[in-house]
């Protein structure tokens, strides 16, 4: 409030040059200091829990190290690293994060694209709706995975039963390469739809709306309209949702691991065929207790992130130069 | 001076907002004081417990009938529902050295490991009193290189076959359980064999021979003294032919499609008990328990157990006392009494975790216990017969549990996704490699 306030404090007659002089200290501690104060918080909790957790990680994972033997740290400089690069578990669990990623972010992003265009409409009880869009999201990973996994199950699941009234055999969804995929990227679709939906919606709620009306002018229709105003008209979001899902899918974990459940959920299936770089992470960490080689995890899915945003600004970059 | 009082109050949120950016990082940094939740008060001493699964001292109000005949003792225990789970938080305290109980829970797969590596952490259990009733393996599985006994015996999981009488009937079978033990007897092969004849002769189409090749494979290198290590801590599970023939019979139970194909204890498993999916199931003592809960009462007396072609133990636990616990006397006279013969008899009785004292298998409440879910099955001297059987040496190995899931999971591999023995088998081995070398 009275941070900004630049005259010194108007001082008592009488006092003398030391105090003034202190009060003049004080003062200038207060503006300069009291925003450094403020801020404080944020990055004494940063150093804390993310710069710190993450130095430490990178240093465990130049060792060999057990959970159960944390004190004794064997250095191995660069071993975890290249055995990770050698290991074709790594990189069947990246090709499935990507493609985990790829069966959940695309259909979620386009469905709330729809969704958000239909809410977009006066309609009756649209609050109701936009509500019910977000109920989904609010509802914890594991209790959606849990009721997924049983929709899912091969002998009495739901879906199979469904599936059977027109005449498909019983799929064995888990063991099953893609359709455990499919399947596991089925929760995340349930999950984020309305999530995204709501944040398409506030974004066109934004567009002014005699551009609509201009549009309808000139006769164009429904589809038209969509395409050549809404979607220009919130690009920038659709920028950010696309970066947002990417982060989420790099980072899945909570959604198959429960879909497997058991030992099965932490490797991803008994082949593997749905272990994402999560997963992978957790069976190195807290099955195999090999902490080291989990830290490796850790630090290549950080720099796969990276590697991603960067590739996303050159994209981004050469489309701006072609338009 | 309205305006110096602004003045004030920023200076007091600016100091109040740095302090209390101090105060998280001290926060974070003392939260321990490294006890065990335990202690004395007011003349009452307080025990705490970490439990796993469902072990059954709480479930069945053993503690509460300790804590009445010793009013001055007041116990707390966690139980957690998953080993896997536990075990993790369990070694994390150890390293961490915080968040421990009094006393924890120790499941079989894991005794090697921690009396190999955590051995100082816990109480030596060698000399308590009242305490030399044991199995003489069983002892010898929480006890160390030097003599040390980091934890006193539970249940133990002597192995039988449960099958469904109808079903064995209606495939032309017999289905006394006498009969049900002779075309199996000595040899697990005969077991397999029996299936394909239940196969060809059986009337419903979708019903298996067995749940999962798995638990063939659990029962097969569970009736020897070495497994997947030996004495000397090395691996053998390669070249060892316990583990050999098991796999080679587990695989051609699979290829032979006599499985359901499940996974027990995992979804559709418990299902399958209740719809009767399959026929058999190779079943340790502490899984009637879980059968009779899940298959439900529709299906009570259509289930009975048959002797197994051999003798094997599969699971059991330990309770430890840590040695940090500033009750340590208290806690193990707690934990003596928890496993004394009485008291694993009325485990036995109430949940069906067999007990691993030679005593207890002598009491009246073992041997001549029946079950009533299971046709009356007289479960008492079967599971006795089992576990004298039992080899009288087990060697237990660090990545026990692990190895086994590897396994459980290989054979999966076969059954649900068609892959061959062999090639199943390779990549068995190098996942144990990577889990255990």
């Amino acid at each position: 409030m009275a941070i900004s306030t630049s005259t010194p404090p108007d001082g008592a007659p009488g006092i003398g040059a030391e105090r003034q002089r202190r009060r003049t200290l004080l003062h200038r501690l207060d503006v300069r200091g009291a925003p450094y104060a403020f801020v404080a918080p944020f990055f004494v909790v940063f150093a804390a829990f993310s710069f710190y957790p993450l130095i430490y990680t990178s240093w465990i994972s130049l060792h060999r190290v057990e959970l159960s033997t944390l004190n004794l740290m064997e250095w191995v400089a660069f071993d975890n690293y290249t055995a990770l690069w050698d290991d074709d578990r790594f990189w069947n669990a990246l090709f499935n994060t990507f493609t985990i990623g790829v069966l959940s972010t695309v259909p979620q992003l386009l469905m709330a694209l729809g969704l958000a265009h239909l809410l977009n409409y006066r309609l009756r009880g649209s609050t109701f709706f936009r509500v019910a869009a977000l109920t989904p999201y609010a509802t914890s990973v594991g209790a959606a995975a849990l009721v997924f996994t049983m929709l899912f199950e091969r002998d009495f699941g739901m879906i199979n039963w469904m599936l059977s009234l027109f005449g498909v055999d019983n799929i064995d969804w888990e063991n099953n390469k893609w359709a455990a995929q499919t399947a596991i990227s089925s929760i995340v679709i349930w999950r984020w739809t309305g999530y995204n939906a709501l944040l398409y919606l506030a974004a066109m709620q934004a567009i002014p709306r005699d551009r609509y009306e201009a549009a309808a002018i000139d006769g164009a229709s429904r589809w038209q309209q969509f395409l050549k105003v809404t979607v220009p008209g919130i690009r920038s979001t659709i920028v950010f949702t696309i970066v947002l899902s990417t982060i989420g899918a790099t980072q899945l974990f909570g959604e198959p691991l429960i879909f497997g459940q058991g030992p099965n959920g932490i490797t991803g299936g008994a082949d593997n065929q749905y272990q994402t770089l999560g997963l992978l992470l957790y069976e190195e960490g807290w099955k195999n207790y090999q902490m080291g080689r989990a830290a490796t995890v850790a630090w290549a899915m950080f720099l796969v992130l990276i590697l991603v945003f960067v590739v996303q600004r050159i994209v981004k970059r050469v489309l701006a130069r072609r338009a | 001076m309205d305006k110096f009082r602004r003045k004030l109050r920023t200076r007091a949120v600016a100091a109040v907002s740095a302090a209390s950016a101090l105060g998280l990082v001290v926060g974070c940094g003392g939260s321990s004081d490294g006890g065990t939740g335990g202690g004395k008060k007011d003349g009452k001493v307080t025990i705490t417990m970490g439990l796993f699964g469902v072990m059954g001292f709480k479930e069945t109000g053993l503690l509460d009938k300790y804590m009445k005949e010793h009013p001055n003792v007041v116990i707390k225990a966690d139980v957690a529902g998953d080993e896997q789970t536990y075990y993790t938080a369990l070694q994390t305290h150890l390293a961490a050295g915080s968040g421990l109980k009094d006393i924890q829970g120790i499941e079989i797969g894991r005794a090697k490991e921690l009396s190999d590596t955590q051995k100082d952490k816990f109480v030596d259990l060698a000399g308590v009193a009242g305490t030399d009733h044991f199995l003489p393996w069983k002892q010898s599985q929480v006890t160390t290189a030097d003599k040390k006994v980091i934890g006193l015996g539970t249940d133990i999981g002597p192995m039988a076959v449960c099958y469904r009488k109808d079903l064995f009937q209606q495939a032309g079978l017999p289905t006394d359980r006498d009969e049900v033990a002779k075309l199996w007897d000595g040899d697990w092969s005969k077991y397999v064999a029996t299936g394909k004849r239940f196969k060809q002769n059986s009337k419903a189409d979708k019903v298996a021979y067995m749940d999962s090749s798995s638990g063939l494979f659990n029962a097969m290198i569970y009736g020897n003294s070495q497994q997947f290590y030996d004495k000397q801590g090395e691996l053998i599970y390669k070249t060892n032919p316990v583990v050999k023939d098991a796999w080679k019979l587990a695989s051609e139970a699979a290829t032979a499609d006599l499985t359901a194909k499940l996974r027990q204890f995992q979804p559709g498993w418990d299902p399958g008990l209740a719809n009767s999916t399959f026929a058999t199931t190779v079943c340790p003592a502490w899984m009637l328990a879980h059968i009779s809960e899940k298959a439900g009462p529709k299906n009570k007396g259509k289930w009975d157990v048959a002797k197994a072609p051999k003798g094997a133990n599969w699971g059991g636990a330990f309770l430890g006392v840590m040695d940090k616990s500033p009750v340590k006397k208290e806690a193990q006279e707690l934990v003596a009494w928890l496993t004394a013969p009485e008291q694993q008899a009325y485990l036995f009785k109430e949940i069906g975790n067999f007990p691993s004292s030679q005593t207890a298998l002598t009491l009246p409440a073992v041997v001549d216990a029946k079950s009533d879910y299971f046709s009356g099955a007289p479960i008492g001297k079967i599971f006795s017969a089992a576990a004298q059987e039992i080899p009288d040496e087990q060697v237990l190995g660090r990545k026990d549990g692990t190895i086994k899931d590897i396994f459980s999971q290989g054979l999966t591999l076969i059954e649900a996704q068609n892959k061959s023995p062999n090639e199943a088998w390779t990549t068995s081995d190098e996942r144990i490699e990577k889990a255990a070398g």
